[in-house]
């Protein structure tokens, strides 16, 4: 069971309190209409599903935060979590080892 | 005294004989002992059937690791386990156990023709041999090898035990209590760190204890075990025994599987039988040893043929001689060792046969003084005996030539194909695996977790090398943990060091291709399987293994999986380490179900919400079901009444009178602030703007992909105060979504979601009385100003509440919600005013009768996460006029436009019989199979009409209306015509009375 750390509790917590909660950074367009039918399917259905390190976001049910993480998806390791509004952090080196 | 058993020797009880059956026998053992120790002390080496040729199979290991031995064990009703590993359940008074897979007894059983028969079960025989004809797979060929193949039975009853779990935080966690271990537990124990030591054994020490000799720091090795354990145990180490590391997992997660009755007489009352621990520690370190490598030839596989460290274990643990005349097979210096502690115990060593040519002169030596014949460079063809071996036959090999061979009489044959590290548990972690050349094994390489493994589990051989590891890799993990320590160190006197050379399958002289050398005892796979799987084009270790099930038994090729890996490679003309080793999975070895569930099972499963009317539905008799996680009452019953009789009764009373129902399980959820419409607007498909304070609405969510995801009535107390309702099983999702929403796409919104599911008790009204009855009992309400779907603060009975008007059966209705404690104070309150009314309490399946007699949906039963609006015939709950809300912009996809959506429309069947919901529905019940299916019936049910009615999505449904498709039934096909939805009151007169 992976420990994940809340950056709103400021805590490192048991997996079973977090649920997985889909891609981070995919902002919801300010106005869907201007969307072509392709533009809007994308940002439906389209998702990275990296191999490697992978911007997601997830729930805290204690504190009910959604906040985002940086995880790796070959070895299931969370390299950082960060608040939810911050800008996607870059990989650095240390993160990735 | 059974006539195995050396007089005073063994850790075991000699004044404790406790007496026990196998196979209906009576047999006596001592306090300490295994079931295969006790049955070997009485001379029993045959202890049950292989899984696929039935050959006769004794014990191999004395193990977690048995491939053979395994039985059922029983302590009465209920208590039947099988496939139990003789060789690790310890003895206990009137314990019951029995061989397997065998008819009529074990040593006489019909199922053996499948070993003359050997040919046809070849690897991949499941594929090949029994293809034609096709028909008779199914009727003749797979219930035959069914009930021929197998290991034990499963238990049929109910498993009366209960089961513990516990969560552990541990500084160090060391598993394996031998000489690495305790090492590693004593380096650990310094400066106070909190230290685990643990062991799936009863008793610790390990190799230790099977090597009495062997003196450490100038003390017997037993004696410096307890000495350890002792100081350990005053270094406040929690010391766990019968404790099995199943599975290592992320972030130095271990999950312990503690055995705690199976070992004793008569249980504590109300003790849990096992104890699943999941413990997170600091550092790992990994003691588990290394495992000793069957040697594979032709009747490797025979009763009485055993692993050297097996006899070993027997001699000096249980003081068992398994044989008075055992010859020995070895590729490792090991096995000498056993010959010479047997033959100081009393046996006649027949001979040692060493693969080697060239053997340690101290080795030879020893033998010499034994007077044990030595047989360098040789190897054993093949092995005689029908229930227990007899005799082997001994070769010279030269080079690839098999000289002549001779027969050695024997009662027992000890094998050794060298140690290999036990690595399961460092596999569980992903780490990676090195091939060490010289030693021919796969060590432990790069490391993901924070462990350290020690000793033989890392290719060590030898007490004084593996104590040294242990306390290096102990103070290690300390290091590890920012604390600092010494070394220990460890003077060992009778050391046994030791090395080997590791083998293919040994060289025969006979035809290799009738060879029955085994490589998985368990699922019976042999040498030749492996080559054949590789000439017939297995090239992955993972394909061989699966198409021999090679390694794929209980044992998880424990045995099996490095000689299987050195075949293949042979086979393939390729190194071991490009061949690559099949992945070690949790849990090391089987462990119970009841263990896993520990207490979420039965009543305790889950919670079960219950509302504050509960008690009262209890009271009067109420059937109750649950839904998501509550219990409802589901119909209220009278005395001689089946379900059906007491809906309609239900049904009719609130349509004739009055019906009151307990709805406070409905999800609330309270959204507030300044931003609040303008949030409601944003999440759902109505338009709230021109909503009044005082006036409700049915609200319609979907997901961004423009699916119905939830649905309520939702009420606008003031400006800024939503009351929303959702169903029952969807307040906690919709509430994150919402919050979902609120907080990453639009936190500059002024607004509050509150949870108010369980603040508020909820009491449905419904029927032409019901104006009449609450009138009386409401302060605070304008009745003139109080239409259809009005919501208002007031009071009811003299209680807080907020009342709704709102109809979910087509008659009059009232939700009437109070303060949660006040809800049973409500519900009696308007169960005595509606005395004049008859009112009628009545429960969810009733409320779903009388919904779907109005067409109104349920979401998750009318819908399945595919229904828009459209399909649904909801289109007039979405704002059109509104520039965006969740899911707008999908409602106008190509594919949510296009013909042919499966719509949501009412079918009356043409003989009035009911429907299953969940039938396919057809529009030719004459087409050839496949049938073309249309749509499905979502929901069903007797009605107050007289007939039945149902609900569908159908292809197309709102075009076809009037006209007749068909749902074919398991009695029959129906014959059904396409109608609206809403079957009762269609024009809404009713509402408006």
């Amino acid at each position: 069971m992976l420990l994940i750390h809340c950056p709103y509790c400021e805590d490192t917590l048991p997996e079973l309190e977090f649920t997985y909660a889909g891609e981070a950074h995919i902002a919801r367009p300010a106005d869907p209409s201007a969307l072509s039918d392709e533009e809007w399917r994308d940002f439906l259905f389209i998702r990275t599903n990296a191999r490697g390190p992978h911007y997601e976001r997830w729930r805290h049910i204690g504190c009910g935060r959604f906040f985002n993480a940086l995880r790796d998806t070959v070895s299931d390791r969370f390299l950082m979590t960060y608040k939810a509004g911050e800008a996607r952090p870059t990989l650095t080196n240390e993160a990735a080892e | 005294m059974s006539r195995f058993r050396i007089p005073g020797k063994g850790r075991v009880d000699h004044s404790a004989p406790v007496s026990f059956t196998f196979d209906g026998k009576t047999y006596r053992g001592l306090r300490g002992d295994t079931v295969a120790s006790a049955l070997l002390a009485n001379g029993v080496h045959l202890m049950g059937r292989s899984f696929k040729y039935h050959r006769p199979r004794g014990p191999v290991t004395a193990g977690s690791e048995e491939p053979n031995a395994l039985i059922g064990t029983s302590r009465g009703a209920g208590r039947f386990e099988p496939n139990t590993r003789a060789t690790v359940q310890e003895l206990r008074a009137g314990l019951v156990t029995e061989s397997q897979n065998k008819w009529p007894s074990l040593s006489f059983d019909i199922g053996a023709v499948n070993d003359r028969a050997y040919m046809l079960f070849s690897a991949g025989f499941y594929y090949k041999t029994f293809m034609w004809p096709k028909s008779f797979w199914d009727k003749v060929y797979e219930p035959v090898i069914r009930g021929a193949a197998g290991l034990g039975k499963s238990p049929t009853e109910v498993d009366p035990d209960h089961y513990a779990s516990r969560y552990l935080h541990t500084d160090v966690l060391i598993v394996g209590a031998g000489p690495a271990g305790i090492a590693a537990a004593l380096a650990a124990a310094q400066s106070g760190a909190d230290v685990t030591l643990v062991d799936e054994n009863a008793e610790m020490g390990g190799s230790l204890l099977s090597d009495p000799a062997v003196q450490i720091d100038g003390k017997p090795a037993w004696d410096w075990v307890d000495a350890q354990l002792g100081r350990l145990r005053a270094a406040g180490v929690r010391l766990m025994t019968r404790t099995t590391a199943i599975g290592y997992y992320h972030q130095n997660m271990v999950g312990l599987c503690q055995r705690l009755t199976d070992h004793l007489d008569n249980p504590p009352k109300g003790a849990p039988r096992e104890r699943m621990w999941r413990v997170r520690a600091g550092q790992v370190v990994l003691a588990q040893g290394a495992l000793e490598k069957p040697l594979v030839f032709d009747g490797n596989d025979r009763p009485g043929v055993m692993l050297a460290g097996a006899a070993q274990t027997y001699l000096h643990r249980y003081g068992v001689k398994v044989g008075d005349s055992p010859a020995v097979l070895t590729s490792h210096d090991s096995a000498w060792y056993a010959a010479f502690d047997l033959a100081d115990n009393g046996a006649r060593v027949a001979a040692i046969i060493d693969t080697r040519d060239v053997v340690r002169p101290d080795l030879l030596d020893g033998a010499r003084k034994r007077g044990i014949e030595v047989l360098a460079g040789h190897t054993v063809t093949t092995t005689r005996g029908r229930l227990r071996v007899k005799s082997v036959r001994a070769a010279p090999v030269r080079g690839t030539h098999v000289g002549r061979g001779r027969d050695i009489p024997c009662d027992c044959l000890l094998m050794s194909g060298g140690w290999t590290p036990s690595l399961h548990l460092f596999s569980h972690t992903k780490g990676s695996l090195a091939w060490d050349a010289d030693g021919n094994t796969f060590l432990p390489d790069r490391k993901t977790e924070e462990c350290e493994i020690a000793g033989a589990g890392r290719g060590l051989w030898g007490y004084q090398a593996v104590l040294a590891d242990g306390a290096a890799a102990g103070l290690r993990a300390l290091q590890g943990l920012g604390r600092a320590g010494h070394e220990g160190r460890f003077t060992v006197a009778n050391d046994r060091p030791g090395t080997g050379v590791s083998h293919t399958e040994l060289p025969t002289d006979g035809n290799a291709g009738k060879a029955r050398a085994f490589i998985d005892f368990q699922n019976d796979v042999t040498a030749k399987d492996i080559r054949l799987a590789v000439r017939e084009g297995m090239r992955s270790i993972e394909h061989v293994k699966r198409y021999t099930t090679n390694g794929m038994a209980t044992d998880q090729g424990k045995m099996s999986n490095i000689n299987g890996l050195m075949i293949a490679a042979d086979a393939l003309g390729k190194a071991p380490p490009q061949v690559g080793l099949t992945t070690f999975r949790p849990p090391y070895t089987p462990t119970s179900f009841g263990a896993f569930c520990g207490y979420l099972r039965g009543e305790t499963f889950q919670l079960t919400r219950k509302t504050p009317i509960d008690s009262w539905a209890e009271a009067n008799g109420a059937v109750f079901e649950p839904v998501a996680q509550w219990r409802r009452a589901w119909y209220f019953p009278k005395p001689g009444e089946d379900m059906h009789a007491a809906v309609l009764r239900e049904c009719k009373a609130t349509r004739a009178s009055l019906g009151i129902f307990d709805a406070s399980t409905l999800g609330k959820i309270e959204v507030a602030g300044p931003d609040a419409v303008e949030f409601m607007n944003r999440m759902y498909t109505n338009p709230w703007t021109k909503l009044a304070p005082g006036r409700c609405r049915y609200g319609l969510l979907l997901g961004e992909d423009g699916f119905i995801r939830d649905d309520g009535v939702i009420g606008r107390l003031s400006p800024d105060l939503f009351h929303v309702t959702t169903t029952t099983g969807g307040a906690a999702r919709v509430l994150t979504m919402m919050e979902d929403y609120l907080q990453t796409e639009w936190p500059d919104l002024d607004v509050w979601l509150t949870s108010t599911t369980e603040q508020w008790a909820t009491v449905a009204l419904n029927g032409p009385n019901a104006l009449a009855m609450l009138k009386p009992l409401v302060q605070g309400v304008d009745w003139d100003d109080f239409p259809h779907m009005s919501c208002a603060e007031c009071t009811v009975a003299g209680l807080p509440a907020r009342l709704f008007r709102l109809s979910f059966t087509g008659e009059i209705g009232f939700e009437v919600n109070v303060p949660a404690r006040h809800g049973l104070a409500l519900w009696t309150a308007l169960m005595e005013a509606g005395k004049p009314y008859d009112i009628c309490p009545y429960g969810t399946e009733t409320m779903h009768v009388l919904r779907a007699e109005k067409g109104y949906i349920i979401v998750g039963q009318d819908t399945d996460g595919t229904v828009t609006p459209a399909d649904a015939g909801l289109d007039w709950a979405v704002g059109k006029a509104k520039k965006d809300f969740v899911g707008k912009r999908s409602l106008s996809r190509p594919d949510i436009t296009a013909k042919g959506r499966k719509q949501l429309v009412g079918l009356l069947t043409e003989d009035g019989s009911p429907l299953q919901e969940g039938a396919q529905i057809v529009l030719d019940p004459n087409q050839p199979k496949p049938m073309k299916m249309v749509g499905h019936v979502t929901s069903s049910y007797q009605s107050t009409m007289g007939h039945p009615i149902a609900m569908a999505v159908i292809e197309g449904g709102f075009d076809k209306m009037g006209e007749t498709v068909f749902i074919p039934m398991p009695d029959g096909v129906r014959k059904a015509r396409v109608t609206s939805t809403v079957f009762y009151d269609p024009d809404n007169t009713r509402l408006k009375a």
